[in-house]
């Protein structure tokens, strides 16, 4: 695929808001569509960021770069990896047309993180300053290139994770972080109960872990350091070296390891790293446990009830993230955050110019959707 | 949490933010509300980062759970002197471009060292420009890595007087110099005031020498005791509180410092917050529009205007009274809203 130029596109972006408001239209932010099956169904007229691009600012001293909401990852990432750098919290880059997808915007928009993410940190630990459009055609500026700013509310973390629903992201300070000098995957065959224990274990000593995940009955550990600080980490951990690493981490992470293929709905499970595994019948098998315990993906047709029993037992958040019925509201919470949330989204979009399809919240007590 | 701080650690192990899990508070009708969870995540709008460091204007936090841990297996703090800030600057700027993440780095300028040594009696080089300090934790093999490689970086920007703290004791020790310099500047001046600002790390050394150079034009010493690792700058005003004048200049010299701070893409503030004496400074920061999409966001979770009226963001009448704020026509934006 051909780079496309950079350029600035604030003024015809400005105009399109500006104009969508006046008239009354609803706008559906989009950039390479790779994660167009995630949350809930986007309507309205595309807004799209994809020629909105380029790097605005790297300096690898102050261990951040700013760039514009389109620029895609698969750019950003060499550019960063030339200076001995990458994006901690390794966003996926979801697959469209057989090519590794997304743009910056997105990834932050969506809040999605990688494996590194229990020790690096999320998607939102790493915004840093966010330029954007509110839904009233008015370009705002917050927080900056800065990790220490406690100069007014922190704009710029609300904006990850909230699907482009409260104004559209022009430009983004990121938080960048060195690559280790080595890193080492060490895998050893387990059963589930006998992997969580040990992923328990290791999780309370400090080794430079940076990834640790069950996957076809087999425990893999990512330690990344400096050679000899790895190299005494292996001696602890025990295991044998997994050939061709790199590449199964980033297939786990842009969802591209074959367990992920199918029609049947993926569902992520969200809970303390040691919460019990699922005990019931209907949930045996099918599991891939990442982020340590804390993230844990179930792939197939059981029946939403139970994986919700499940949820509700370990007190965790469960998510459909990819297929299922996506007419459903994804966020389930309490009467005074729909009222917070909905407020919220007026507070940035009053008349409703960016879609909220994507992120409907729904108090289950009221038993009616909100948005 | 209500000021998102960060001490002398947050340059590896990130601020509050970084670290809470759940938290609880009474919104404005009194109701407990529940943020976060016990996972990594909870879905919808991040409530918990606009909780935090909110100075108290958006609910009364009542319960907080954080994230823990594993102590470190080995820890080295490391003491070294440079002879020019330029060089101490560049230093910092190269350990963090080697890819070394410290647990600590932070800085005395010549000024401070003064008073410091003058205080505990640590036999520190009076003629160094700065004194950094870098603390490296991990595992041994880790540590000591990175220790070689700290040490390779240092030495080519002419770093000397090198001392080395292992024990819990040692470093302790080490550490009571920076610790001491402000109850040891408390033995050199009646006053000080106490300055918060951050600056890309880039510019580090150049803010400096623009502090110094402020500090000779308003006739007033400055010391610098700071978190370099993080841009956060710590300028200590040393001025007498019953001269009126003295006052005066110290209010001019602080932000003249902090205006300095905001052209280099600074912040007015790094980790104490904005409150009541810095919202004339805030208004600098941010536009009136910017200004308006907090007040929205305020009135939110705080629609009666019930929490730390008058703190932490600045109305835009103020603003626009320090000439800081458009004002076209001597209209206000949005009169509708109420201000707080």
């Amino acid at each position: 695929m051909a780079a496309l130029p950079e350029e600035d596109m604030t003024p015809q972006l400005l105009e399109r808001i500006t104009e969508a408001r006046q008239t009354g239209q609803r706008l559906v932010i989009c950039g390479q569509q790779s994660k167009h099956f995630y949350a809930g169904v986007a309507r309205g007229e595309p807004l799209d960021i994809r020629g909105h691009r380029g790097v605005i600012d790297y300096e690898p001293g102050d261990l951040v770069i700013t760039a514009r909401s389109g620029t895609p990852l698969t750019e950003l990432e060499p550019i960063l990896a030339e200076q001995g750098q990458c994006l901690g919290f390794e966003p996926p880059r979801f697959t469209v047309n057989g090519v590794a997808s997304g743009t910056l915007g997105g990834a932050v928009a969506a809040g999605v993180s990688g494996p590194r993410r229990p020790w690096a940190g999320a998607a939102r630990d790493f915004v840093l300053g966010v330029t954007m459009v509110n839904g009233r055609g008015e370009r705002l500026h917050f927080g900056g290139q800065l990790i220490k700013n406690v100069a007014g509310f922190d704009v710029p973390r609300l904006m990850a994770g909230s699907l482009g629903t409260l104004g559209l992201l022009l430009d983004i300070s990121i938080r960048v972080v060195p690559i280790r000098p080595r890193e080492l995957t060490l895998s050893q065959p387990l059963s589930m109960e006998q992997a969580l224990a040990k992923m328990t274990e290791w999780q309370r000593l400090p080794l430079p872990i940076s990834g640790l995940v069950y996957h076809q009955g087999e425990l893999s550990i990512r330690l990344s350091g400096t050679p000899q600080g790895v190299e005494a980490a292996q001696r602890l951990v025990g295991g044998d070296e997994r050939g061709e690493a790199t590449e199964w981490w980033s297939m786990l992470r842009d969802q591209n390891l074959p367990w992920f293929q199918g029609a049947e709905p993926l569902w992520r499970v969200s809970c303390a790293a040691a919460a019990k595994l699922a005990d019931s019948a209907e949930l045996k098998g099918e599991w891939l446990l990442d982020w340590g315990g804390a993230q844990r993906w179930y792939r197939g047709e059981a029946a939403a009830a139970a994986l919700a029993d499940y949820a509700d037992q370990i007190d965790a958040q469960l998510t459909c993230f990819r297929g299922g019925d996506r007419h459903s509201p994804m966020v389930l919470l309490s009467p005074e955050l729909v009222g917070v949330h909905r407020q919220l989204k007026q507070a940035f979009d009053p008349d409703g110019v960016f879609d909220d399809q994507r992120l409907q919240v729904h108090c289950p007590q009221a038993g009616q959707g909100e948005h | 949490m209500a000021e998102n701080s960060g001490g002398v650690h947050c340059v590896k192990y990130g601020l509050t933010t970084h670290n809470i899990r759940q938290l609880r508070y009474f919104d404005h009708r009194g109701e407990l509300v529940t943020l976060g969870g016990s996972g990594l995540d909870t879905p919808g709008y991040d409530l918990m980062a606009i909780m935090t460091g909110s100075e108290g204007m958006l609910g009364v936090v009542v319960e907080i759970t954080v994230n823990l841990l594993p102590l470190p297996e080995s820890i080295v703090l490391l003491q070294v002197a440079f002879p020019d800030m330029e060089k101490a600057g560049m230093g910092v700027m190269n350990i963090i471009a080697a890819g070394i993440i410290p647990a600590g780095l932070e800085m005395m300028d010549d000024a401070a060292i003064e008073v410091v040594e003058n205080y505990v009696h640590m036999d520190l080089p009076l003629d160094a420009a700065a004194i950094l300090l870098i603390e490296l934790d991990g595992t041994q093999a880790e540590v000591e890595a990175q220790l070689a490689s700290v040490k390779a970086v240092i030495e080519e920007f002419g770093a000397y007087d090198l001392r080395l703290a292992y024990s819990e004791q040692d470093r302790i020790k080490l550490w009571s110099g920076r610790k001491a310099a402000f109850p040891a500047l408390g033995q050199v001046t009646t006053d000080f005031y106490i300055m918060d600002a951050t600056v890309p790390r880039r510019h580090l050394s150049y803010a400096l020498r623009r502090v110094d150079e402020l500090s000779a034009q308003y006739r007033l010493r400055v010391a610098n005791v700071f978190h370099a690792g993080d841009g956060n700058l710590h300028p200590l005003v040393l001025y007498d509180a019953s001269q009126p004048d003295q006052v005066e200049r110290t209010q001019q010299l602080a932000d003249a410092i902090l205006t300095m701070c905001l052209s280099l893409g600074g912040t007015v503030s790094g980790e104490h917050g904005i409150g009541a004496e810095k919202l004339d400074i805030a208004c600098d920061q941010f536009s009136s529009v910017e200004l308006e999409q907090f007040e929205r966001l305020k009135r939110v979770f705080d629609p009666e205007g019930l929490f730390n009226p008058g703190k932490a963001i600045p109305t835009p009448k103020r603003c626009a009274e320090l000439g800081g704020l458009h004002v076209h026509e001597g209209r206000v934006p949005f009169p509708e809203l109420e201000r707080f």
